[in-house]
């Protein structure tokens, strides 16, 4: 790397914002910090009198305790505010709460909100650091960090892999991140599911699209399913979910077709039996579990590089 | 009174009477008069050299929010914003609150116009309360002033409703304009489906949401051989459609806005809800194609859609953001940018800001023939000017153009021979 190189963002938004210098650098903290995770002690005080506010929008069990047990292993002073319980319910425009939580002076807010362009419209408005933990339809990067650095953990590498996305492009903000993070990162991304779940010009992230799964998984050393988001039923997707099981579901069938040791991955929370069959899921090559492990150190990573990173403290 | 003023030494572009060249216009009592062989002592006389006196302005399809949204516009604010945009009319939408569905609203309506800065033409609904379920009482309606009908902000999603409009409509000699949107198509949507939209995670609104419903639009005015006229064109595709129709005879006229000939689907990024509306910015090809429509006739009219929102409904979200942009004030220099690019002549621009949605609305004006109503409009085509929110005189500020440096504008600006906005500066 670089010697002069710096990270030099103050938020987190998308992945189209990082360099693959960037992204490099952001893994090795990450990985230099997933060892504190496995202490008997695991809390160092690196963040410590930093105060991080996980604002959520949206229901979300993973996300949101990734970010809360990474604060917290870096000693942060932590706070979760969630729509339910949040001002919003109230009325309350979410500029005027974010604003009214500035002046508490928080150092960090972690944003997770159905709209997409949410974490970039709450960066005009405060002036702690914002880290999007997912918005709308956009992007979620954090996952899209921690999913490279799970394929770089088991393959040594991102760079010439064939990268199968299978399910809800359209509506999956995990899928934009990870398509643009792997294209730039040197993979070839494809992604398969019914054209009901294909956006409009997806080539032009990246992403190659395959009209069926089978030739997505050919050859593919990375097949990640997508969580089949039953609440959409306003607008007719799909007729069932047997059916797309049946076409598009991850089976051990279909990934004979892949390369041999294919890594099996999925963002959660899984629908067993539909995007995913449980033998896969918990079969060879799955790295699911090692996909919510690296979430921590990614998310250690990320906080402790929009504090300033070395300036910020001492990372042992 | 017998006051006169004379506007001496411009380019009177007035297409609609086949006069374009260097004269005076004389004025007396809020008419074109002919002139006398000598200037009187007490004339009122401003040397126009270098700029254009054209017929005044008229939009066509305007929203003053008046009465129930009066914190956006209000019928006085709306008509200094015109006045200052160089217009000299407006049609007004009927989605106020209430819904300008029966004669009261309408009255109310023309009252508050009484000494306004422009003229004032309600656009009466064309179902009651905008609900697309019965016909509103059309009759009613024209007795107290409405000049045309239309459900403008959404839809007539029934059929059978839109057809029986036309024909009742044209029972009492008025217009049917149509918001073309095929709803479930668009639902959900809140710009153009596309690249862009991909790129912003923002649902879509696809162009076959606009061609379906003014294929209808069309196949129904085919069908009760009565006047249809479409709203805000966005697209090639509704662009080409309208093409066919008036080449086979339909009766259709057609507008489109000075943001669907500048800007493409592009102005969203950084998710910028100034430029949110419905129908949405499209691509770059549709941005062609509706130059070219301007060019060949297809477009009978340039209006502006404004849409005044305030910072509550636009510093938000932008899937929660409303639709909408004012463009009173920005729709002149935007089009006289066709002009300089060799799009349209200046005859041209005449006849699609002014004469034509006369025609189309029947109403007066268009015209600077001896005797007519002295609504006039001065243009520097020369002047160029920051675009900035302290220039405003409509109540929001919600443009997209804001921070754009614009060539030419309105320097004067004549009701009835009264001075509306005056930017003289010599």
């Amino acid at each position: 790397m670089n010697k002069e190189y710096r990270f030099q963002h103050k938020h987190i938004l998308e992945m189209g914002q990082f360099s693959t210098e960037d992204i490099f650098y952001v893994l090795s903290i990450a990985r230099s910090f997933k060892e504190i995770s496995s202490r008997p002690i695991k809390k160092v005080p690196t963040l410590r009198g930093k105060t991080i506010i996980n604002f959520f929008f949206e229901p979300s069990t993973r996300t949101r305790l990734s970010f809360e047990i990474a604060a917290k292993r870096m000693s942060a002073d932590t706070f979760n505010i969630s729509a339910s319980t949040s001002s919003a319910q109230k009325g309350e425009t979410l500029i005027d709460t974010a604003r009214n939580l500035e002046s508490m002076n928080p150092d960090i807010i972690i944003l997770r909100h159905p709209s997409s362009g949410s974490s970039l419209l709450l960066t005009q408005h405060v002036n702690a650091a914002i880290i999007n933990a997912g918005d709308g339809t956009h992007e979620h990067p954090s996952q899209g960090l921690l999913d490279l650095m799970t394929v770089i953990e088991h393959k040594g590498r991102v760079e010439g892999l064939t990268v199968a996305i299978i399910g809800d492009i359209a509506h999956s903000r995990v899928a934009h991140s990870d398509i643009i993070g792997f294209t730039r990162m040197g993979a070839q991304v494809r992604v398969a599911g019914p054209a009901t779940f294909m956006p409009p010009y997806i080539e032009s992230l990246g992403a190659q699209v395959c009209a069926t799964a089978a030739e997505a998984v050919e050859g593919a050393d990375v097949v990640m399913a997508l969580r089949i988001q039953q609440e959409r039923q306003h607008d007719p997707l799909i007729p069932s979910l047997r059916e797309y099981a049946r076409f598009y579901g991850v089976s051990r069938k279909l990934l004979k077709l892949a390369n041999r040791d294919v890594l099996v991955m999925h963002p959660g929370p899984i629908n067993r039996g539909v995007e995913m069959n449980p033998d896969v899921a918990d079969g060879t090559g799955s790295v699911i579990l090692d996909q919510v492990a690296n979430g921590v150190a990614i998310r250690m990573a990320l906080l402790y590089l929009v504090m300033g990173g070395e300036k910020g403290g001492d990372t042992q | 009174m017998n006051e006169i003023t004379i506007l001496q030494n411009g380019r009177i572009i007035d297409p609609g009477n086949k006069v374009d060249g260097q004269g005076d216009l004389w004025l007396r009592d809020g008419r074109i008069v002919p002139p006398e062989s000598s200037v009187p002592e007490r004339a009122r006389c401003f040397n126009l050299q270098g700029k254009w006196v054209v017929p005044g302005l008229i939009d066509m399809h305007v929203h003053l929010r008046e009465p129930g949204e009066e914190y956006k516009e209000t019928i006085a604010s709306g008509t200094l914003a015109a006045a200052t945009g160089g217009f000299t009319a407006v049609a007004c939408m009927p989605n106020t609150r209430p819904v300008n569905d029966t004669a009261a609203v309408t009255r109310f309506i023309l009252e508050q116009a009484a000494h306004a800065s422009a003229r004032v033409y309600p656009v009466g609904a064309i179902s009651k309360g905008s609900d697309g379920t019965g016909l509103a009482e059309y009759g009613e309606l024209k007795a107290a002033g409405v000049v045309a009908l239309s459900d403008d902000g959404q839809p007539v999603v029934d059929s059978q409703l839109m057809r029986r409009a036309m024909e009742y409509a044209a029972s009492h000699g008025l217009l049917v304009i149509s918001h073309s949107e095929e709803i479930s198509l668009s639902r959900n949507g809140v710009m153009n489906e596309g690249l862009v939209s991909t790129r912003l995670g923002l649902r879509g609104v696809p162009i076959a949401a606009e061609s379906i419903m003014v294929y209808r639009e069309l196949a129904l005015a085919e069908l009760t051989g009565h006047h249809v006229h479409i709203a805000h064109v966005s697209t090639a595709a509704a662009t080409d459609l309208i093409r066919q129709a008036k080449k086979r005879g339909v009766r259709v006229t057609a507008e489109t806005t000075p943001h669907y000939f500048t800007l493409t689907e592009e102005a969203v990024e950084g998710y910028n809800t100034n430029a949110k509306m419905n129908p949405p910015l499209r691509t770059e090809e549709d941005r062609q194609a509706i130059r070219i429509g301007l060019q060949d006739g297809t477009f009978d009219a340039i209006a502006t859609d404004h849409a005044p929102h305030s910072v509550l409904q636009k510093k938000v979200e932008f899937d929660r953001a409303a639709n909408g942009i004012i463009g009173l004030e920005t729709s002149l220099p935007l089009s006289l940018a066709l002009v300089r690019d060799g799009v349209i002549t200046e005859a041209r621009l005449v006849e699609l800001m002014s004469s034509a949605p006369a025609h189309i609305l029947g109403v007066a004006g268009g015209s600077l023939a001896i005797g007519d109503v002295a609504d006039i409009t001065v243009i520097d085509p020369d002047r160029k000017f920051n675009f900035t929110e302290d220039l405003i005189a409509s109540l929001s500020k919600n443009s997209p153009f804001l921070g754009w440096q614009l060539q030419g504008k309105a320097v004067l600006t004549l009701l009835g021979g009264r001075i509306t906005y005056n930017d003289l500066q010599d």
